[in-house]
């Protein structure tokens, strides 16, 4: 196939058609749109009039570019153009078709197999014997060739394996035979590849199929100095990479969560990164395992084992009172000794008792209070563990001589023993070797750790069992007692250096930590896991998912130690007897390199370029082309204007025709808010509020249209920011705290409204518990809606103001409240009160809002039947208020309607007349 | 396309809302007929005048007993000497006027003929006499005239332009010309002129479609006139749309000059608009000075 860059062409002489493009072009050039024959009385006057130009009888240029690219693309959607034309692999003999398929090759292993099926379809045209070879799961036997067809039907079960291939080169060796071998690479490098390599290539060519993508590997997190270090490593190409590390761990309910997520950045060429976590110790103790945000891969995950995990441990000792002398403390040595590996409480023991520590220490601690005692009892059957010393205070006290205290292992006898002192016989005492069932079996015994003085057990039945460490001379240095699912244990010396040298020792940390007080160094070596076996408690697949492992047979320590995952040592988490350990795809040491072919070697991409027939396009873009001149040639021609013209108009209608439904709707609320007088409330989205207010104007109007004139149509709910308010004279808002301000939009609409005449009355509805300055949550949501509104200066209203008397003579404007605090614009200040007049000569305008609280809407509030919704006040003096709440509602409504009739000194006589004056 | 009884009836309706149109009465004494115009003096007629004193040559007859048995005297009643105006319609009925831009509308020649018919139903009910120019329809009264002059109207001419005729005008009787007057303005000036000689006035109604108005057209466009015989062809018709326009302006100007030289009254009609328009200002025109 002919091609031009990634274009191929099925056809290409039909290209030489584009050499006529410009003859086309001289051709088509030449010839003017044909004439329209119109039947015109007219022309009678037009005889004898010439065109000005002559330019316009050859075809526009652009109309020219348009027909011209209309047969460029036809001519070559004819030519077969296509995209990406895939030249079919050439080949003879067998194939064996290699695969890592390791973890690095897990994340895109779809694109991977794709990659291999369209290998085996070539495979198939070129009729080749084909084999496809997982290098993690090496075939029984001969090399399984097959017909490319089967191995297609068999893709679906070859899956990468969380490990890297491990003796390839030397399965190969034991096959003979010749072939050519295509090598889907994961693109790390791995032992042995190079041997495979040398070996393959005596066998037949290698190709390799290898994206340069980037690997990245989580390596185990550790712990220093209170915060959790996370790396990772990378395959060490190039550009700096930022991804995230997210921990996942149970929450206090037991679901699985991601408990924190932290960024990490990769800088340029460098192939390790490293961030931080500081965590509280409840969270990180939950974390199980590290996952490289987004990527699907076992090497981006990384189980955490008892590494990571910080025992808590309360300390507390039974010497307060000697401040200062710091290294005589009871505690100091512990503390030195566990501050590394643990974390440490200090406090009562009541308040450390609520944290549910792992271990309580009592350093020399002679009796608890009676509760403290059952409680600490309570929570060593729980599983807690207690570590008590002794000193000179249990030396000396009672405690455990003549009965067992449930808190001590064994029974003491009283007073202790010094040896070695000055005022003692025989020397001072080192320790006896460990016995075999004892916890600290195989701890090296240094020479220099001596003991002086000690507490001494009652000798006893049962407590041969219960020592786990004794001096040379038998006595029991320090014994166990197992209580519940907890242990108590007694070290017999101090744990300061008073007693013996032990805790100045190396010992004394090991001790400490084979009693689990504190945690074990990371990686345990071969010889302390000789001889025993772990059961695999999670195990980790290829993409980094956890799956039960109970099903699985348990594996040897000796495997287990070199924490290397392979066949026979999945990745995942293994149980011990009393620990875990993990086993992670990326330890600390691993590297990641990117697999380097000799440059003999051919490599490939290993993205698929399909073939795309780009024909059907070309041809439909020359019609499309055509069809468009079909409209310009009418439109040059004028055939588009005149009598035509009614077409484009259709067409336009068409296209209108949707808006013209909106339009509809709006014209139906615009026809229903004027066609007869509507009173209206600002919908303020609470549901309550808005059909109270609904109600209240309801028996508003209802009130108007039995006693005035004034005949309202059932009240309208109005959304002021997408509803046009110039309708509405009058505009009652309740506010409540939780609304939302109003847009910049309407805010702009809501101004227009009041300058242009309309009234909104605000309502916070708190004047029972709110008066004026006291800020209501109500009061300061509705001043901060009118910050931005056009409200002039507002006065109480005053006892002349026309509202008094538009309707009804009224001095008071109750709702279900009787405040007196009813605002609204204020007076002209030159406005006089003339003498002998019963009220100012105020001649101008409404008020553009009323503002209180008196919560007019429930006291006017009917509901469908025509009951009142709200009670006002009580009984006959409540129904007077709502009585007055009417008229005052009249009132506004007819102030609003009317304006300031009422003020006219025309109706002077009348009014004082009524006044009784 | 038009029968006659269509014709009629639509002329009818248009006709029935007006009063009835009486025409100018000047110079009645020259068309001695009888008409319903009062000459203000006595003469032969149906409605009263005056009685005068029976004088010897009057017949006994002719005494109005009634009245001259009041007195002693003999009375004779007077009639009002009454006569009746001559109108005269040239519809044009040449192809030009065939011509319709949209279905929706009529053909100026539809309208034409219609408010030609109209007129003349509102003049023989006024009494007038209505007849058509070049001898074809003489003037006189009657509804048997109507339908004659409506099987007239409806006839069209193959040429492509109208002229009228002055032949058979009567003096100082009135004339009504409804055409286009798109084609050569010669034969209407002279007609027009001839027709001053004699001394009659009238009315001009242009009647244009809205499309010889505005000119909508682009692009290479070939004019051809109604019958084919005219054509012009042009590239950018678009182009002469004003030039077209200015000699429209020039045309009206001219006719509207020749009807101020002669004493005629001129307007342009567009079959867009109402007939009823046209019809009141044709009532306008001629009732004027009455």
């Amino acid at each position: 196939m002919w091609s031009i860059g990634s274009i191929g062409f099925a056809a290409p002489w039909l290209l030489l058609g584009l050499i006529a493009l410009p003859i086309l072009w001289i051709l088509l050039r030449t010839v003017p749109p044909a004439p329209i024959r119109r039947r015109f009385p007219g022309v009678a006057l037009l005889l004898g009039l010439t065109d000005d130009e002559n330019q316009t009888d050859r075809t526009p240029w652009w109309l020219l570019l348009l027909r011209v690219l209309a047969v460029a693309a036809a001519i070559i959607g004819f030519a077969g153009p296509v995209l990406n034309p895939q030249n079919a692999r050439e080949g003879t003999g067998d194939l064996v078709i290699l695969l890592d398929g390791s973890w690095a090759g897990a994340n895109n292993w779809q694109s991977r197999i794709d990659r291999v099926e369209t290998l085996l379809v070539e495979a198939a045209l070129a009729d080749r014997r084909t084999a496809v070879i997982n290098l993690n799961d090496l075939p029984v036997g001969d090399v399984p060739f097959a017909a490319p067809s089967e191995w297609r039907n068999r893709l679906p079960n070859i899956l990468p394996q969380p490990w890297q291939p491990r003796d390839a080169a030397a399965w190969f060796a034991q096959n003979d035979g010749s072939f050519e071998t295509y090598w889907i690479s994961d693109g790390l490098d791995w032992d042995g590849r190079s041997d495979l390599l040398a070996e393959l290539e005596t066998r037949g060519s290698v190709t390799v199929f290898q994206t340069p993508r980037q690997t990245i590997g989580l390596r185990p997190a550790r712990f220093e100095n209170g915060e959790v270090i996370v790396s990772a490593t990378r395959t060490p190409i190039g550009n700096p990479l930022e991804t995230s590390i997210t921990a996942v761990g149970l929450d206090p309910a037991g679901v699985e969560r991601q408990l924190v997520t932290v960024p990490l950045g990769f800088n340029a060429g460098e192939p390790v990164a490293e961030t931080v976590m500081v965590l509280p110790p409840e969270l990180r103790n939950r974390i199980t395992r590290f996952e490289v945000t987004g990527t699907r891969s076992a090497g981006a995950v990384s189980l955490t084992d008892d590494a990571l995990k910080r025992r808590e441990v309360a300390l507390i000792a039974g010497r307060d009172e000697r401040e200062g002398l710091e290294l005589l403390s009871p505690l100091y040595y512990l503390r030195e000794a566990l501050e590394p590996t643990a974390d440490i409480i200090d406090g009562t023991l009541s308040d450390i008792l609520l944290a549910n520590p792992d271990v309580i220490i009592l350093a020399d601690v002679a009796s608890l209070a009676g509760s403290e005692g059952e409680t600490v009892l309570e929570w060593v059957e729980n599983g807690g563990m207690l570590l008590r010393f002794a000193g000179p205070r249990l030396a000396a006290s009672d405690q455990g001589r003549n009965q067992i205290d449930p808190l001590l292992p064994v029974r003491l006898r009283s007073g202790g023993r010094s040896v070695g002192g000055a005022m003692s016989w025989g020397e001072p005492k080192t320790l006896a070797p460990f016995s075999t069932e004892s916890p600290f079996f195989g701890l090296p015994i240094p020479d220099d750790v001596t003991v002086t003085s000690q507490v001494m057990a009652q000798p006893d039945p049962t407590l041969a069992d219960r020592v786990i460490a004794q001096l040379s001379d038998g006595t029991p240095l320090v014994t166990r007692n197992l209580v519940g699912e907890g242990q108590i244990v007694l070290v017999h010396v101090t744990a300061n250096a008073e007693w013996s040298t032990l805790p100045l020792s190396g010992l004394f940390v090991q001790m400490l930590e084979r009693l689990a007080v504190s945690t074990r160094p990371t990686n345990p070596d071969e010889t302390e896991l000789a001889g025993t076996t772990w059961l695999p408690n999670e195990v980790m697949d290829a993409y980094g998912r956890l799956e039960d492992g109970s099903a699985l047979p348990g594996v040897a320590g000796e495997v287990l130690a070199g924490r290397v995952p392979g066949p026979d040592l999945l990745p995942g988490l293994y149980t011990g007897a009393d620990r875990q350990i993990a086993v992670n795809v990326i330890d600390t040491e691993t590297v990641l390199n990117v697999a380097q072919w000799p440059a003999r070697i051919a490599v490939e991409g290993m993205q698929i370029v399909r073939e795309t027939a780009l024909k059907g396009w070309l041809l439909s873009a020359a019609v499309m082309l055509l069809l468009i001149d079909v409209i310009a040639s009418l439109a040059v021609g004028g055939r588009l204007r005149g009598p035509r013209a009614d077409v484009a108009a259709a067409l336009a209608l068409l296209l209108m025709w949707a808006p013209d439904a909106q339009a509809q709707s709006a014209d139906d609320f615009a026809l229903r808010a004027t066609s007869e007088v509507v009173l209206a409330h600002v919908v303020t989205g609470d549901a309550e509020t808005d059909e109270i207010a609904e109600a209240g104007l309801l028996g508003l109007s209802q009130t108007l249209f039995r006693r005035t004139s004034i005949e309202p149509a059932a009240p309208i709910g109005v959304n002021i920011e997408t509803d046009e308010l110039a309708f509405f004279p009058f505009l009652y808002w309740p506010v409540t705290a939780d609304q939302p301000l109003p847009s910049r939009e309407a805010y702009a609409k809501l101004n227009r409204y009041l300058r242009t005449g309309g009234m909104i009355m605000f309502d916070t509805r708190d004047s029972d518990s709110a008066r004026f300055g006291s800020g209501s949550p109500e009061g300061q949501k509705l001043q901060a809606i009118a910050r931005s509104l056009d409200i002039p200066a507002i006065e109480r209203i005053p006892p002349d103001h026309v509202l008094t008397r538009t309707f009804y003579l009224l001095q008071d404007f109750p709702g279900r409240y009787a405040s007196r605090d009813v605002w609204v614009e204020a007076a002209p200040i030159n406005a006089e009160q003339i003498e002998g007049m019963p009220f100012r000569n105020l001649n101008d305008g409404v008020t553009p809002v009323i503002i209180g609280g008196n919560d007019w809407a429930r006291a006017w509030a009917v509901d469908d039947n025509g009951r009142r919704m709200f009670p006002v006040g009580r009984g006959m003096s409540g129904e007077r208020q709502r009585e007055i709440a009417l008229r005052f509602g009249v009132n506004v409504i007819m102030h609003v309607l009317t304006g300031n009739y009422k003020s006219d000194q025309v109706h002077v006589p009348d009014l004082l007349d009524r006044l009784g004056q | 396309m038009t029968t006659p009884l269509t014709l009629r009836s639509q002329a009818e309706a248009l006709a029935a809302p007006l009063p009835p149109l009486l025409a100018e009465a000047e110079h009645l004494a020259s068309t001695v007929l009888l008409g319903d115009h009062g000459r203000r003096r006595a003469g032969t007629g149906d409605t009263f005048w005056q009685y005068r004193p029976a004088q010897a040559h009057d017949e006994a007859r002719s005494i109005d007993w009634r009245r001259s048995a009041r007195s002693d005297a003999n009375f004779v009643q007077d009639k009002e000497w009454q006569i009746a105006q001559s109108i005269i319609l040239w519809v044009d009925q040449a192809a030009s006027m065939s011509f319709r831009s949209d279905d929706n509308l009529p053909t100026k020649a539809a309208r034409a003929r219609t408010l030609g018919l109209a007129c003349a139903i509102l003049l023989i009910r006024g009494g007038e006499r209505v007849g058509l120019t070049g001898l074809r329809l003489p003037p006189r009264r009657g509804e048997a005239q109507l339908m004659q002059m409506a099987e007239l109207l409806s006839r069209e001419e193959e040429t492509d332009y109208g002229a009228p005729e002055a032949q058979g005008m009567l003096p100082h009787s009135r004339a009504l010309f409804v055409s286009d007057f798109l084609g050569d303005i010669k034969p209407i000036e002279e007609a027009l002129l001839r027709a001053a000689d004699r001394g009659v006035g009238g009315a001009l109604l242009q009647v244009l479609d809205p499309q010889e108005e505005a000119f909508p057209f682009d692009g290479r466009t070939i004019f051809e006139s109604m019958s084919g015989a005219l054509r012009h062809e042009t590239l950018k018709a678009g182009d002469l749309r004003s030039r077209y326009l200015d000699r429209l302006a020039e045309r009206k100007d001219r006719l509207q000059q020749l009807a101020r030289i002669t004493g005629w009254r001129f307007q342009t009609h567009h079959t867009g608009e109402s007939a009823t328009n046209a019809l009141l200002w044709l009532y306008g025109a001629l009732e004027r000075n009455t």
